[in-house]
This record gives structure tokens, C-alpha cells and sequence, in this order.
């Protein structure tokens, strides 16, 4: 039981980061129209940045800064120099521009951090594990980062629905002409929303640095991984970035758990080891599938 | 994307001057082969073959992509399908076993080639039939759904090689011909190349053309008027998935080897840029971008380690400062009849 | 030193004019430089220029150019720059590759063509058997070995009870039969994990509820560090011990695990510590060179080197491939790694080594070789080679 409860504490966690990672990427696919294959870049920057800050000053809160100044600055860049251009363009154009970003990325950062993976290391107050139930130990950084991915979905909830830019992203995202014509300073608007995205992949890169390899391709391995989530969330929609990422996280870790040793009851061991595998290498995209058939937009499309 | 592709492919053919470029290309391609051995330079044939082949893939994803209005990240499946197919029958042959029970492998190009045709487009169908309910980005995600799930399945199958791919130590056999000779083998798949563009081209310029033009631009006018978008645009996408499968079976033949690696995303991304690269939407563009992605790769990676960081701000500057490509750039150029 | 210098350029001018034979001798080097996995070809470059810069580039006294490309990991640019490198350039003498899928494009049309392939690493099994070739060379190791070392270890250790992960491709796959070869125990359970997987939560769950003795895995570069970083932070480190082989944890993923590797058990071929001359001038020159530590990546790079030179040496600087392979099967060179020599399939027959992460002088962790697990080890596939 108390590995149940585990499981779904891991898949939670994971679910979590996914969503710092798809809440970026659906509100500047839902509000620009713009598919950013570069997003992965700005967690991997956000990661880099934070390690080469962990490693020359030693200190987690600069390294925190430093990694979330670095992906919001490179990410608000980005837009300016490059993306604002292709609003207006084919999804066909921005999968091209932002593509030839990806490789621009990767080959900076090897050139400036070589091609060693990074180390990086847990800061000493949330080191070690703590006793939830008995039997239950959890690791206090992967719990420190659910709290983390709760409250920045918390924080966006509010921002989204009770402030004034979020009425004006809510707005951008279901009707962008409208919102133009009455006047909204719209190159802001996006500026800001971008680099709040970029922001937090920067934050999903830097929390994620001391679990996962910081290394040179590391946005990638997790950008598909991210688009699942948005596609099955609902465009454009923070609730359905939320509950996307909660469902792939659990969905992804269970079948990773308990696919395997659920088949062993019913076929040999190799053999259930093989197909239980398979099943979950393939499970998200199954997933992803079965909810677009029954749901083309989504589960929680922003176009109500 | 061209909205006015369809009036530029009827203006562009009237031109006698296209016919003339047309011409100048086949015999240059014609040519190629012999004047790089005059030039000492034999390693660009093979280099040339490679470049037919991804157009011929890029020009079948174009049909869906540009003509069809259907952004498909996944057609690197059907490319890897095809490939496996001519993998899979070698290694029947090979073991003198039977595949599935009941098919015999085979080593004839004749046969392989339309087993692969035939085995994608069965597969596009299916994928086809269930991801054409979505649209837009939807539509987007879940042919990518569909290709990494092949991917996967192909990384599993120990039987053929797994995530190692499978060594195909002999050519497929076409006649009496040495397909190992890589003449023979670049005029085989300029022959098929020059088919395949015939084919798009007649299918581009036919009534069922111009009705999945007229869906790309506004379906529910076509539907208004008593077309079913749906069976026209699935027989475009598995038109497309077949030609992605020839692709494969010609390159599974070209590298004597087969992996999943064809299947990956980044493939299907790869095809992707070619055609957005050469032009979307056109009929020669996937050719050309197809040639400007791998030339460029080639020349690049030879040149500098640090290779992406030039490919990158040059595809870059293509999207931001050509509209419609290389194939749009050579238009305003004013070299527009020598690039249909 | 100038005018050393002008005089040494005038005299190889001279040389140069009147003896053809003073033509450097191209290598081709085709490996991955870009990606995740760049840094292990960048290893085995930077250690196969080495080896050239210390002989003045000469290799086996013959004057040597080394062509250098990278493959980014995709097959068919592979088998590409392999055309170009024997048609046009007209190289001979090619290696390089890292990873097996660009090998299994690439390598055939090299052999094929006559051009002789010693590989600094990737060794797929097809090659090592039925299909193994005259002028195929393998200086690395063959993929099962470095299982079967592993395996070996835990048995000697005395575990009875495994648990074994690793992803769910082929090496993996590999991986885990040749563990299950050497290892005596039972089978605790066996997790096949996803190649693009970052997070091993749920199995460190499932070893945790498993309670091995001892947990191997297999999990290379980047996956490697994340598992071990987090089977650390699952309070697993110090309760469960754990055997891996080299690709788990070379120097660089050791670096950016740090601490969370301290006490593992590790089986090589080669570690920075061996006391042999080879050896030691290699890490000496290696450490004047360039500012890292090298991994067994690129031990096998100047290995590589060394072996061609040898070949090079016999034949007196002719690119004549039977006597070149004639001379290289001898592998009359100082490997790195103590005793080497070729098997009847032209993969080594070597001896594995147990390694231990221990903390070294200036409270790093570091890797050190604690004794031998297996002696003159060669692979289960010789036997299908006909050579």
C-alpha cells in the first residue's frame, strides 16, 4: 500500500514539473498562435544558467536567480528579435524557425559549458528524507518541488482569473483580434507572456538540475513530452496544462510501476517484462490518442 | 503557406519556359553522375542519391502538408515502415523463414518496393482515418502520437535488430543490373524520383487536386457544395504515406541498413524542414530543399565541429526573409520560370 | 628555436620532394561530436591526437593526417562521410564510430570496399559473429563483456539476490543477458526502463519494495547520472549495495554525480590509476593537454591510435591493407590497459578489473582499481567467426 502511495507521490512530482514546463508552452501557443519547439531551450538554459551560478558562488538562492533571470531574459530575447515575426506566419514557419533556435541553443552551449554533463547539487536544507508514513520515506527535495509546482499553478490561477493581465491573456487567448482592436498594447502583452513562460521552464530546468543530467539535448528529451501534455490539457488552457501534466505524470509513472508486474500474473516473466516495457514507453501516446479521438480539443479547450 | 499555389502551379505550366528548365534539370541530373567522376569527386553521387531519395519523401509529405493543408509530424513512420519492409523480407529470405507465417522474403527491388508502397499506405489508413477526426495542432500531435508509438515498437523488436537497426548485407536485386554500383544505383532512383514528381504532378493538376486545394483553403465551402473533405483528404494523406514508404524502401537499400532511427521524431521533423525549406506547396520545392538540407549538412559538418551553429541561423534567416522558401526566393530573383 | 624551426621546414621540404613515401598517411575519423553523447567522441578524438602529437604527428614513425568528422549520431551521415572519406579522399585506414547504429550503416561499406576499420568503441554483436571481417578490428571490448565482467563481480562478491534495470533497447537488453550469464544468484526482479526516461522514481520504489542484495544497472551518459543521483536521494545508496559496468559511470558522469557514487563497485577494462608505463605516460600527457579527466573513452581513442600505429610501422608507412591487417592482428603495442591481445574474431582478449568509488586527496570522488575479476576474457560470439 505505502508503495502505492509512493508511486503516486512520484507521479505527482512528475506531473508537477511537466506543468511548469507546459503552462509556458500552452499560454504562448493559446495567446500567439505560436508553436515553440525552442521552449526546451529555455529549460535547459534555465538549468545551465543555474548550475554555472550553484558552481561559482556556491549559493542556491543565486543560483535560483540566476537561472530564472537567464531563461526569462533569453526567452523574452527570443521573442523580440525573432518570434514577433512570425506571428502572422504558418505553423509550418515557426516549426522551421524555432527548430534552427534549437540547434543555435545546443551549439552555444556546448561551446560555452563543453560537452561534459554539469553537476549540480542539492541544496543542504532540503538534502536527505523524511518519514511521511511508516514505511513511507520521501525524498525532501522531490517534495519541495511539488510544493513548488502547487503554488506556481496556485499563483498563475490567480493571476490568470483575478488580476488584470490575466483577464487580458484569458481574452488574448480565446478572442486575439478583439483584444487588438480595443487598443491593448498587444507587442507588451506578448513580450510579458512570453517571458513568464520562459520563466517558468527556466524554473521546471533549474529545479530539475540536481535529479536529471544537466547536459547539452536535455530540452528535448522533454519537449514531446510537454506538447502531450498541452494537446491533452486543451490549448491555450492553464486548468488543462494543470490537469494534463497530473494525468500524464500519473498515468506515465503507474504504468512505468505497476504495468509490468500486473502482466507477470497472467504471462511469464520475460515476456510480461518486454510487453509491460513497451506499454509504457507507448502508454502517453496511447493516451494522448484515445483523448483526442474522444475529445479533438483537448479535455479543457480554452475555446468554450 | 501559398495560399495561391494553385494559381501559380495552372500560370507556371503554361510557360514554355518552365518546360525548357525542366529539360535543363532532367539533363543536368542526367549529367551529374559522370561529370563528378570527371571531377574526381565520386563520393558525390551517392551524396546525390541521398538527395533524391529524401525528396522523393519530402515531396510525397508535401502533398499532404502543402497541397492537403495537413501538417503531419509523423510521416517519418511511413518512411521507416517502408525501410523495415525491405529489411524484414531480406532477413526472411536470408533465414529461409516465413514472416508472419505465411509471407516469403525476397530480395527483388520489384517486389519490395511495392510491398513497402503497400505496407505504409495501409498503415497511413489507419493513422490517417482516426487522426484526420482532429485538426490543427490536434492534428499535429496525434500523427506524432501515432509515429513515436511505431518508434517505440520498433526499438522493442529484438527480432529485427531493436534500437541497433538490422544490416542489409546485399543490395535488393532490379534485373541484371549491379545495384551495388553507385551509377546504377543513383539512375534507379532518379528514374523513380522522376515518377514520383510525375505522378504528384498529374495528381496536383487532376480534379481531386484541384477539390484538396479548394479544402485547404476553405472546407466547409467544399462541403456546402457536396464534398466529402474527409475521403478526399485521407486519399491525399495515404497517397503521401505511400510515397513516404517508397522513400524508405530506396533508402533502406542505400544504406544496406535499417534502424529506428528513421522513425524518430527528429526524421519526421527533418522531412518536414526540406519541404518548408524548398517551399511549401510547390512542386519542385521539396527537391530543392531536400538538396539545400542535405549539401548544406554535408558541406557544414566537414567544414566546422561547431556545424549547427551555421545551419542554424541560415535556416533562420530563410524563414524570416523568404517568403515561401528557396523555391519563393528564387521566384522574386526573377529566376522564377528556372524554378517552377 | 626560430631558426630551428625553418631549418627542420626546409629539410622536410627537401624530404618531402624527393620521397613520395613522406606523404602523410590519411586517417579517416568519423564519431559523434554533437549531442548528449559528444563528449565521448570528443574523448576519443582528443586522445587519438594525442597519441600523434606525442610522436611529432607520426604514428609508428610514419607521418599521419587525421581527418575528423562529425556524424551527429544519424546513421546515413555516417555511411555519407565514409563515402566521401574512401572514394574521394582515398583513405585507407578509418575509425571513430561510438555508437553501434551509426557502426552497423557505416562499418560494412567500409570493409567492403577494402579499407581497413579498427573501432575505439562501438562493437556490435552481428559483427562479432557470423559476420565478423578481416578487416574489422575491435580495440574496445565486445558489448556482452562488459556485463559478464560485471556479473562475474557481483558473484564474487557473494550477492545471492539481483535486481537489474536497464532501458529497453538492445544494448540494454544485451546488457542484462550478459550480466545473467556470470551471475550466479537469483534474479530479484528485472525492469526495463524507457530510453528517454529522466525520472526513476517509480523504480527506485520497486527496488526498495524488491530488497535486493545488490542492484545492477546499465544506464550510459546522462541516464546514468540521473539514476544515480536519485537512487541516492532515495535513501538507497548506503542500504542496497550496487555493480555497474564502465559506460554507467565513467570520469565524467562520476563528476557530475559526485558524492552520491561513493562506494560503488564498478568492472573495467582500463582505470586512470593502472600502473603500467603505457599507462602512465598516456594520463601524464592527457593531463598536460587538456583540463579533464579523461574517461575510458578515451583510453580506447589512443589505443586505437596506438594499434594503427603499429600497423603502420610494420608496413614501413604503405597503405597496403592485408599486410597492414596481417601486422595489426599481432597488436604488438602497449595498450593502456595492461595485456592485450586479439581474439580469433579481432575483438580483445583482455582482462576486467573491479573498481571502487572511493574519496580521493582533495575529497573528490574518484575511481580506484581494487583487484582483477576476470583474466584473458574474450566473447561468447568468436566461436561463429570464421576468419
Amino acid at each position: 500500500m505505502t508503495l502505492v502511495l509512493e508511486q503516486l507521490l512520484n507521479g505527482l512530482q512528475f506531473g508537477v514539473m511537466l506543468f511548469l514546463l507546459a503552462a509556458g508552452l500552452t499560454l504562448i501557443f493559446g495567446i500567439m498562435g505560436v508553436i515553440n519547439l525552442a521552449h526546451g531551450s529555455l529549460y535547459m538554459v534555465g538549468a545551465y544558467a543555474a548550475a554555472f551560478a550553484a558552481a561559482q558562488t556556491g549559493s542556491f538562492l543565486l543560483a535560483l536567480l540566476a537561472g530564472l533571470a537567464a531563461a526569462a531574459f533569453i526567452g523574452m530575447v527570443m521573442e523580440l528579435v525573432v518570434l514577433r515575426r512570425l506571428y502572422a506566419r504558418d505553423h509550418l514557419d515557426q516549426v522551421l524557425a524555432t527548430f534552427a533556435l534549437i540547434l543555435i541553443f545546443n551549439q552555444s552551449v556546448t561551446i560555452l559549458f563543453g560537452r561534459q554533463p554539469l553537476f549540480v547539487a542539492i541544496p543542504p536544507a532540503l538534502n536527505g528524507s523524511v518519514q511521511l508514513l511508516p514505511g513511507l520515506v520521501y525524498p525532501v527535495y522531490r517534495l519541495a518541488i511539488i510544493a513548488v509546482g502547487l503554488l506556481v499553478a496556485l499563483g498563475l490561477y490567480l493571476l490568470i482569473n483575478r488580476t488584470r493581465v490575466g483577464m487580458l491573456v484569458r481574452a488574448g487567448a480565446t478572442h486575439r483580434e478583439m483584444v487588438r482592436a480595443l487598443g491593448v498594447d498587444i507587442r507588451l502583452l506578448y513580450t510579458a507572456v512570453f517571458g513568464l513562460g520562459a520563466l517558468l521552464a527556466g524554473l521546471a530546468g533549474l529545479m530539475a538540475g540536481p535529479i536529471l543530467a544537466v547536459q547539452v539535448g536535455m530540452g528535448e528529451q522533454i519537449l514531446i513530452m510537454t506538447f502531450v501534455v498541452v494537446v491533452i490539457g486543451g490549448v491555450g488552457s492553464i486548468r488543462g496544462a494543470f490537469f494534463g501534466a497530473l494525468i500524464v505524470g500519473l498515468v506515465d509513472t503507474s504504468l512505468r510501476a505497476f504495468a509490468p508486474g500486473l502482466l507477470r500474473h497472467v504471462m511469464t516473466g520475460s515476456e510480461a517484462d518486454a510487453l509491460g516495457a513497451g506499454l509504457a514507453s507507448m502508454g502517453i501516446y496511447l493516451l494522448m490518442a484515445i483523448v483526442l479521438l474522444v475529445r479533438p480539443k483537448g479535455l479543457f479547450p480554452a475555446h468554450v | 503557406m501559398s495560399e495561391n499555389a494553385l494559381t501559380r502551379t495552372d500560370t507556371a505550366a503554361s510557360g514554355s519556359g518552365r518546360i525548357i528548365a525542366l529539360i535543363a534539370l532532367a539533363a543536368a541530373l542526367i549529367a551529374l553522375p559522370f561529370v563528378v567522376q570527371a571531377l574526381g569527386q565520386p563520393a558525390l553521387v551517392p551524396l546525390a542519391t541521398r538527395v533524391l531519395i529524401y525528396a522523393i519523401a519530402a515531396a510525397s509529405l508535401n502533398l499532404a502538408l502543402g497541397f492537403g493543408g495537413m501538417v503531419s509530424f509523423g510521416h517519418a513512420a511511413f518512411f521507416g515502415i517502408g525501410g523495415y519492409a525491405v529489411g524484414i523480407l531480406y532477413r526472411t529470405m536470408m533465414d529461409d523463414a516465413l514472416f508472419l507465417g505465411f509471407i516469403p522474403g525476397t530480395d527483388q527491388l520489384l517486389i519490395t518496393l511495392p510491398a513497402a508502397i503497400l505496407v505504409a499506405g495501409l498503415f497511413a489508413c489507419i493513422i490517417g482515418a482516426l487522426s484526420l477526426r482532429t485538426a490543427g495542432v490536434q492534428f499535429i500531435m496525434i500523427t506524432l502520437a501515432f509515429a513515436q508509438m511505431l518508434f517505440f515498437l520498433f526499438v522493442s523488436l529484438k527480432a529485427y535488430g531493436g534500437d541497433d537497426g538490422m544490416t542489409i548485407r546485399r543490395r535488393n536485386a532490379l534485373f541484371d543490373l549491379n545495384t551495388r554500383d553507385d551509377v546504377t544505383f543513383y539512375f534507379i532512383c532518379l528514374a523513380i524520383a522522376a515518377l514520383v514528381f510525375l505522378v504528384l504532378w498529374r495528381i496536383v493538376g487532376s480534379r481531386f487536386g484541384m477539390v484538396l486545394a479548394g479544402i485547404r483553403q476553405n472546407e466547409r465551402r467544399m462541403a456546402a457544395i457536396g464534398i466529402a473533405p474527409y475521403r478526399y483528404k485521407l486519399a491525399a494523406f495515404v497517397i503521401s504515406g505511400m510515397g513516404a514508404g517508397l522513400a524508405g524502401a530506396l533508402m533502406a537499400n542505400y544504406l544496406r541498413f535499417v534502424s529506428p532511427d528513421m522513425l524518430h521524431w527528429t526524421k519526421s521533423g527533418e522531412l518536414m524542414i526540406m519541404v518548408i525549406l524548398g517551399g511549401v506547396g510547390t512542386l519542385l520545392g521539396p527537391l530543392l530543399g531536400a538538396a539545400a538540407l542535405v549539401i548544406l549538412e554535408t558541406v557544414l559538418t566537414s567544414w566546422t565541429e561547431h556545424w549547427q551553429l551555421v545551419l542554424g541561423p541560415i535556416l533562420l534567416l530563410v524563414v524570416l526573409f523568404t517568403q515561401g522558401g528557396l523555391n519563393g526566393l528564387l521566384n522574386r530573383l526573377g529566376l522564377g520560370r528556372s524554378a517552377p | 628555436m626560430k631558426l630551428r624551426g625553418l631549418l627542420f621546414g626546409i629539410a622536410t621540404t627537401l624530404a618531402a620532394s624527393t620521397a613520395l613515401a613522406q606523404q602523410p598517411v590519411k586517417i579517416g575519423m568519423i564519431t559523434t561530436l554533437s549531442g548528449p553523447g559528444g563528449y565521448l567522441g570528443q574523448d576519443i578524438r582528443d586522445a587519438f591526437k594525442l597519441a600523434i602529437d606525442l610522436e611529432g604527428g607520426k604514428l609508428g614513425g610514419v607521418p599521419v593526417e587525421l581527418v575528423v568528422e562529425d556524424d551527429a549520431l544519424k546513421p546515413g551521415q555516417g555511411k555519407q562521410i565514409a563515402e566521401k572519406m574512401l572514394k574521394t579522399d582515398g583513405i585507407r585506414i578509418m575509425t571513430g564510430i561510438v555508437f553501434s547504429n551509426v557502426a552497423g550503416a557505416t562499418v560494412p561499406d567500409i570493409v567492403d570496399s577494402g579499407a581497413l576499420y579498427v573501432s575505439p568503441n562501438a562493437a556490435p554483436s552481428n559483427f562479432a559473429g557470423k559476420e565478423c571481417n578481416a578487416n574489422y578490428f575491435v580495440v574496445s571490448w565486445q558489448n556482452d563483456s562488459l556485463h559478464e565482467s560485471a556479473g562475474q563481480y557481483a558473484t564474487n562478491l557473494g550477492y545471492k539476490k539481483a535486481f537489474i534495470l536497464a532501458p529497453n533497447y538492445q544494448a540494454g537488453k544485451d546488457a542484462l543477458t550478459g550480466f545473467k550469464r556470470m551471475f550466479k544468484g537469483e534474479i530479484a526482479g528485472e525492469v526495463y526502463t524507457r530510453l528517454d526516461q529522466t525520472d526513476f522514481a517509480p523504480e527506485m520504489a520497486q527496488i526498495r519494495a524488491a530488497n535486493p542484495d545488490v542492484v545492477f544497472q546499465f544506464h550510459p551518459g546522462g541516464l546514468g547520472i540521473a539514476f544515480l543521483r536519485q537512487y541516492q536521494q532515495a535513501g538507497l545508496l548506503g542500504t542496497i549495495p550496487m555493480v555497474l559496468a564502465e559506460p554507467s559511470l565513467d570520469s565524467t558522469t562520476l563528476k557530475a554525480v559526485g558524492e552520491s557514487a561513493l562506494g560503488l563497485n564498478v568492472t573495467a577494462h582500463w582505470n586512470s590509476d593502472f600502473d603500467n608505463a603505457a599507462n602512465k605516460k598516456f594520463m601524464e600527457a592527457w593531463t598536460k593537454a587538456y583540463n579533464r579527466a579523461p574517461t575510458y573513452y578515451a583510453s580506447q581513442g589512443y589505443d586505437a591510435a596506438l594499434a594503427i600505429a603499429s600497423a603502420l610501422k610494420a608496413t614501413g608507412g604503405k597503405t597496403d591493407v592485408p599486410a597492414l591487417r596481417t601486422a595489426l592482428a599481432k597488436a604488438d603495442f602497449q595498450s593502456v590497459r595492461g595485456a592485450f591481445k586479439f581474439g580469433p574474431n579481432q575483438h580483445p582478449v583482455q582482462d576486467w578489473y573491479s573498481l571502487k568509488v572511493e574519496k580521493g586527496a582533495d575529497g573528490t570522488p574518484v575511481l580506484k582499481t581494487t583487484g582483477k575479476v576476470l583474466s584473458n576474457h574474450g566473447d561468447v560470439y568468436a566461436k561463429d567467426c570464421k576468419l
